[in-house]
C-alpha cells in the first residue's frame, strides 16, 4: 500500500479520529482550532519532500546502547502504601477506577 | 553583614573552610527570594523550612570536622519536573498539581550527598513544551531583566532563579533548546550535556530520546562543577553512558590554543543582526586566543526543526499516555472508565501540550507512521552524519543560542510554529545527541543578553568547556 504523502492535509474528521485514540476529549470549537494549528505544522513538514531518504537508516538512538540488563537479584522498590496515597482513589491496596465495560 | 561569597564554587570553599556558614548564605538567598519572588515568579513551590534544616545539619558537620561535600551549603533550585521524595512536583501542569512523588530523581540524590541546599522548584512550560513559561498553567515567569519579557523556557523559572540571585545554581531539562535558550536570554550560563552523560531517573518524561537535565549558574566553572556532580553511570537510567564523569573544572582554564572551531556558513538564517554581531566578535576572541576558525557545512540542519516538531510530539504522546487519572494526580469524576480517561486529560492538559498529543498521536497512528514519524528518523539520521563530517574538521562549533533576545509578552502565543523558531539553533544538538551550552556574550537590541551556543561531539564536553572559559573571560570585558 503506498503511503500517504506527507502533504495531505489534516481534516477535522481526523482531529476528532485522533483525540479519541488520544483519550482527550475535545469540543467543537477546539476541533476546528487543533485541525488549523496541526494543518499549519504539518505543513512545514512537506519541505522535508525536498530530501532523497531512500537510502538513509532512521536513527532511533542518541547514544547507541544495547542489551542493558542488571543482574537478576532482589532489589529495594517503592513503599506501596506510599504509592497508593498518591493515587485519586485507592482501595484494599489496589487503585480503584470507574466502571470497566458496563461491569460493576 | 560582610559580603557573602556568591559563585557555587565560592560558597563550598567558605562553607567548607568555616569562614561562613550554609545557614547566612541561605537567608541571604532567601531574602533575595522575599523581595523580588513575588514579580519573578520564578518558583512553583519554595522548600524554606527544609532549607534551613539542611543548611543547619552542615554547618553541624563543619562545627564537628565531619567531612562536607563539593557544593557544601550552595543554594540550589531544582526545575519542577525532577522528582523530589515527599516534595510537590507538578510540571506545572492541573493534571499533576498536589504530587509528591515516592521517590528522589537521581541528579536530586547526587547534588543533595554533594551538600547542596534545595531552596524550590522552579516553573516551567507544562510538561517542559515551551519556550517561554507561558505555557504553565501556574503564570508565566518573569524575566528577572526586564519583568516586561519572558525568561525564556521551557526551564525559564530556573534560569530566572539564578539570575535574580534567588539560587547559586539550578537544574534544568533541555529536550530541543529548553536550558540553553533560557539562559541565553536570562544572561547566564546553561549546559545541556552529551545524551546519556546525566541520568534521566525521575526526570519526567517528554521525549525521551531526546530530554536531557542540565545546570544553569552564573559561571562556566559553576556549571562544570555541577555537571561533574551529576553526571556519571546510574544503573536506574537503562540509556545512561557506562562511564564516569568527566574532569570539566580543569578544561575550563586550559585555554582555546590551536583548538580548531566551526563557522557554519549554512546556518539558518532569521537571527537579529545583533545576535549576528555578537557570534562574529566571538570568533575574533577566540582566533586572538589562539583557535583555528574553519568555515564547515551542516546542509541538513534546515530541517533539524521539522523533524524534531514530529518526534518530540510523537514520544510525548506515548509518554504522557500515564496520566489517566488512576495512579496520580487529577481524576474528573465520571461513572465510566473511558470517559473518566478523557475527561481527566481534557481538564488536567493545557493547550500546546493538548496540541502536541494530538499531533504526536497523529503521526503515530496507522497509515501515517511511515509518511511522518519514519521520515523525521531519516532527516535526525543525516542531521548526525553532518555534524559527524564537520567534527572530523573541527574540535567544537559556534553558532548563536536563540535568534533573539528576550521577547515580550503574548509575542509569539497565538503562532506555534513562531514560538518554535525560538529553537532553530539549539535542536541539532539533540537530535544528534550531543552537548551543547550556552555562555552570556554582551548584549544586543534593548540591552538585552546574547548567549553564544557552543557544540562538541558527543562525550565533548572538555573541548566545550575549554571554548566557554575563553568567552566567558571575553564577555567580562565587554560589559
Amino acid at each position: 500500500m503506498a503511503s500517504p504523502s506527507s502533504g495531505s492535509s489534516i481534516s477535522a474528521a481526523d482531529v476528532i479520529k485522533v483525540s479519541r485514540l488520544a483519550r482527550l476529549d475535545i469540543d467543537d470549537a477546539q476541533v476546528e482550532h487543533f485541525t488549523q494549528q496541526l494543518a499549519k505544522v504539518l505543513e512545514h513538514f512537506t519541505d522535508v519532500d525536498a530530501l532523497d531518504l531512500s537510502d538513509v537508516q532512521p536513527m532511533t538512538q542518541a547514544y547507541p546502547l544495547s542489551n542493558v540488563l542488571r543482574q537478576d537479584v532482589e532489589q529495594p522498590c517503592l513503599d506501596r502504601d506510599e504509592v497508593l496515597a498518591a493515587a485519586p482513589h485507592a482501595e484494599d491496596g489496589r487503585f480503584r477506577v470507574p466502571t470497566i465495560n458496563g461491569e460493576a | 553583614m560582610a559580603s557573602l561569597p556568591t559563585t557555587a564554587a565560592e560558597i563550598a570553599a567558605a562553607v567548607s573552610s568555616g569562614s561562613v556558614t550554609a545557614s547566612e548564605v541561605l537567608e541571604q538567598h532567601l531574602a533575595a527570594i522575599t523581595a523580588r519572588e513575588t514579580d519573578v515568579h520564578a518558583f512553583n513551590l519554595i522548600t524554606t523550612d527544609t532549607a534551613r534544616q539542611h543548611a543547619s545539619r552542615i554547618d553541624a558537620d563543619v562545627a564537628a570536622g565531619k567531612p562536607v561535600g563539593v557544593l557544601a551549603g550552595v543554594p540550589l533550585a531544582l526545575k519542577d519536573n525532577m522528582c523530589t521524595h515527599g516534595v510537590e512536583t507538578t510540571c506545572s501542569s492541573r493534571i499533576l498539581q498536589g504530587w509528591k512523588p515516592p521517590y528522589d530523581a537521581t541528579v536530586v540524590q547526587r547534588l543533595r550527598d554533594a551538600g547542596a541546599i534545595m531552596v524550590g522548584k522552579t516553573n516551567l512550560d507544562e510538561f517542559a513544551m515551551g519556550s517561554s513559561t507561558e505555557n504553565s498553567a501556574f503564570g508565566p515567569t518573569k524575566n528577572p531583566l526586564d519583568l516586561s519579557r519572558v525568561p525564556g523556557g521551557s526551564s525559564g523559572g530556573s534560569a530566572a532563579a539564578v539570575a535574580a540571585g534567588f539560587s547559586a545554581v539550578s537544574l534544568g531539562s533541555d529536550t530541543g533548546g529548553s536550558i540553553r535558550q533560557p539562559a541565553a536570554l536570562c544572561g547566564v550560563v546553561g549546559v545541556k550535556p552529551t545524551y546519556g552523560l546525566v541520568s534521566r531517573y525521575g526526570l519526567v518524561a517528554f521525549a525521551s530520546s531526546l530530554d536531557q537535565i542540565g545546570p544553569f549558574a552564573n559561571t562556566v566553572y559553576d556549571a562544570a562543577l555541577v555537571t561533574e556532580v551529576i553526571a556519571g553511570h546510574d544503573s536506574m537510567d537503562s540509556t545512561s553512558i557506562p562511564q564516569p564523569a568527566p574532569n570539566l573544572r580543569s578544561a575550563v582554564s586550559q585555554g582555546v590554543a590551536r583548538m580548531r572551531i566551526g563557522r557554519v556558513t549554512d546556518l539558518p538564517g532569521g537571527a537579529e543582526p545583533e545576535v549576528m554581531q555578537r557570534l562574529e566578535d566571538a570568533f575574533e576572541v577566540l582566533a586572538a586566543a589562539g583557535a583555528e576558525i574553519v568555515d564547515v557545512t551542516l546542509p541538513s540542519i534546515e530541517y533539524a526543526l521539522t523533524a524534531y516538531y514530529l518526534i518530540a510530539p510523537a514520544e510525548a504522546s506515548s509518554n504522557l499516555a500515564r496520566y489517566d487519572g488512576v495512579r496520580y494526580g487529577l481524576r474528573a469524576p465520571a461513572s465510566e472508565v473511558n470517559a473518566m480517561y478523557g475527561a481527566t486529560r481534557a481538564a488536567g492538559f493545557g493547550d500546546e501540550v493538548k496540541r502536541r498529543i494530538m499531533l504526536g498521536t497523529y503521526a503515530l497512528s496507522a497509515g501515517y507512521f511511515d509518511a511522518y514519524y519514519g521520515k523525521a528518523l531519516k532527516v535526525r539520521r543525516l542531521i548526525a552524519d553532518d555534524f559527524d563530517r564537520a567534527y572530523t574538521q573541527v574540535d567544537a562549533i559556534l553558532t548563536p543560542t536563540s535568534p533573539m533576545v528576550a521577547f515580550p509578552f503574548g509575542d509569539k502565543v497565538e503562532d506555534p510554529m513562531a514560538m518554535y523558531l525560538c529553537d532553530v539553533y539549539t535542536i541539532p544538538s539533540n537530535l544528534a545527541g550531543h552537548p551543547a551550552m550556552s555562555v552570556p556574550f554582551g548584549t544586543g537590541a534593548h540591552k538585552l543578553p546574547v548567549g553564544i551556543q557552543i557544540m562538541a561531539p558527543a562525550l565533548g564536553e572538555i573541548p566545550m568547556f575549554r571554548v566557554a572559559g575563553v568567552l566567558e573571560d571575553a564577555a567580562r570585558g565587554l560589559s
